[in-house]
């Protein structure tokens, strides 16, 4: 088990950290955390939010003080080792045309790779979702490849683009839920609705959630794109059984 | 057929909100709500609304509102406001009522809200609450991700909101006594979580400077001006969790307190974090107002939320019935300049005591 670092985030949140790197491992330890103390429904526990490398866990102070908080983390933390848990497996259409991926050509060529090559490398890669921020239904996703996991955030962020632009940055793929500015190179477009605001609101992806991408042609996307507006796309994950490292 | 409240002018940002919508974070959804909850509580106990009942946030310059196809009472908390009750739609003026009481408004009446002093935002709270649909359990509008409140964006000339109720109930209209929004000294902060981004210099610069609020504040978070506090370490973390209140300096070296619709996660490392009891007197701080921080304890934090909830329990007893015809001639005494500058209702009170 990693070594955890339990910092106050004001009086109202305990960051547990695990780390201070982006790793798949210590990331499955986070997931396996939330999970275990959404279960264990800890009165004054508000909520968790799973990221890269650290469980922020939101509380109420006059139900939990942060010192009982703090041991009962440690306490769930010791019954983690080796338990089992289902994940969801999605395998989602992404259109690689260079018609809507407008980073595509530059970041092969950054690559030393041809686009066929680097679209390869990407659908060949099983994506674990880390993490959803900064929008909602915004998944983060990891690991890329060595070759594509070098390049960092764009110096000047696009001001607007459109939903479902899948964008890279350092060893990470992320993908846009909405309309919004952005400032990782695109690579690829998908039809999936991330978030739905009609007739309810919802988001697609969870952490810990597994992804494999498919590509489709500028055609299929677009039949595609028709299908999530008439709320006929039909999506179904594969559910899967995962152990947590010990 | 219940009332609707027609607008006839939407003012700078306002939209519905009310206490929050926790536990959709892990998806990316903030928890929003209120950015003074204190004053949307006074607003909701004003009208007998129930704490969480959505009303509508003003930001900086206020709405003028017509009440139709019914009737309707209103409260007003939050930041000083110039408010007017219009007659109707084509009335160029009107009678004058403080901020911090309600009011029953007739079919066809109309009020007008001014610019906000002393604070950022004003909350007009509505006998019974808005017949508006929850999202995820919360009718506060999340603008960025254009959801919940009225149509998931800030009011617009033209929306017709509907009300619960058809007219207000036989209640007096009342007024809240000693509630007390003025600014404190110092906002209460808790040092970290990334603390070790920053030498003690940064810190200690931290909490001994004035920092200002700048343009570019929005419900989102609140940039500050002052002293930079440059980092040891860089300015890009690993993404983490943010809490409320997180005081997070990016590459810029100027810090930004995260409010109510602060994002989810982000990768700025976080000097401090302003401590709950706090945060909603932060909150309504306006551009321009001076913001200074004092490190406290998790204990300490833990004591003066106590204090708040407690504040909070306490604010049914501060609310007492105005006497109508006080009510109605405290604006004609302005009219008359009676009396000079602000006064509260209580104050007007004693006026009329001493003229009968």
């Amino acid at each position: 088990m990693p070594e955890v670092r339990v910092l106050p985030a004001g009086d109202t949140a305990l960051v547990v950290e695990f780390g201070d790197h982006i790793d798949r491992r210590l990331s499955t330890w986070v997931l396996a955390l939330a999970r275990r103390l959404d279960e264990a429904r800890v009165n004054g526990v508000v909520e968790t939010v799973p990221t890269l490398r650290s469980l922020l866990v939101h509380y109420d102070p006059l139900a939990l003080s942060a010192d009982s908080l703090k041991e009962r983390i440690v306490e769930l933390m010791r019954g983690l080792q080796g338990r089992a848990q289902t994940t969801r497996h999605w395998d989602l259409p992404v259109c690689y045309d260079r018609e809507i991926a407008p980073d595509l050509d530059s970041i092969a060529e950054r690559a030393g790779l041809t686009p066929a090559q680097l679209v390869e490398l990407h659908v060949a890669t099983n994506f674990h979702v880390y993490m959803l921020g900064f929008l909602p239904g915004m998944a983060y996703l990891g690991d890329l490849p060595p070759v594509l996991a070098k390049f960092p955030r764009m110096a000047t962020p696009r001001l607007k683009v459109p939903a479902g632009s899948l964008g890279i940055a350092n060893t990470l793929t992320c993908i846009y839920p909405v309309d919004t500015p952005a400032g990782w190179h695109l690579i690829g477009r998908s039809p999936v609705p991330f978030f739905t605001r009609r007739p309810e609101v919802t988001t697609l992806l969870q952490p810990g959630d597994k992804v494999t991408f498919s590509p489709v042609s500028l055609r299929e996307y677009e039949s595609l794109m028709a299908e999530a507006a008439a709320g006929t796309l039909a999506l179904q994950p594969i559910e899967e059984r995962v152990g947590v490292a010990a | 057929m219940t009332a609707v409240l027609r607008v006839l002018a939407p003012g700078l940002l306002t939209t519905v909100q009310d206490l929050g919508r926790p536990g959709y974070q892990s998806s990316g959804i903030p928890v929003g709500g209120a950015l003074d909850p204190i004053s949307l509580r006074a607003a909701n106990a004003l009208v007998g609304n129930a704490p969480n009942t959505g009303a509508l946030e003003v930001a900086y310059f206020g709405p003028t509102l017509a009440v139709e196809d019914g009737e309707a009472r209103l409260s007003f908390v939050g930041a000083d406001a110039q408010i007017e009750i219009l007659p109707d739609e084509t009335a160029t003026s009107g009678r004058r009522i403080a901020t911090m009481r309600s009011v029953h408004l007739h079919r066809g009446e109309v009020v007008r809200i001014g610019s906000l002093t002393r604070g950022a935002v004003l909350y007009i709270a509505v006998e019974g609450g808005f017949a508006i649909a929850p999202v995820l359990g919360s009718v506060s509008t999340y603008l960025r991700g254009a959801i919940g409140g009225w149509q998931g964006r800030a009011l617009a000339t033209g929306d017709c909101l509907p009300l619960r109720r058809a007219e207000p109930s036989d209640r007096d209209d009342c007024e809240i006594v000693g509630l007390d929004l003025s600014p404190p000294a110092r906002y209460r902060a808790i040092v970290g979580p990334q603390n070790d981004y920053f030498s003690a210099a940064a810190i200690e610069t931290f909490f001994a400077s004035d920092y200002v609020v700048s343009t570019g504040a929005d419900r989102m978070g609140m940039r500050l001006k002052g002293p930079p506090l440059p980092h040891v370490r860089g300015f890009n973390i690993i993404s983490d969790g943010i809490a409320p209140g997180s005081v997070q300096v990016p590459g810029n070296e100027q810090p930004i307190v995260l409010l109510a619709d602060r994002q989810t996660v982000g990768g700025y490392p976080k000097i401090a974090t302003v401590i709950s009891a706090d945060l909603p007197a932060i909150s309504r701080m306006p551009i321009g107002a001076k913001i200074r921080f004092a490190p406290v304890s998790l204990d300490e934090a833990e004591a003066a939320r106590r204090r708040l909830v407690a504040h909070i329990e306490e604010l049914p007893d501060k609310i007492v019935p105005i006497r109508q015809s006080i009510g109605e001639l405290t604006p004609r005494l302005f009219d008359c300049n009676l009396i000079g500058g602000v006064v509260d209702a209580s104050a007007g009170a004693a006026e009329l005591a001493e003229l009968q």
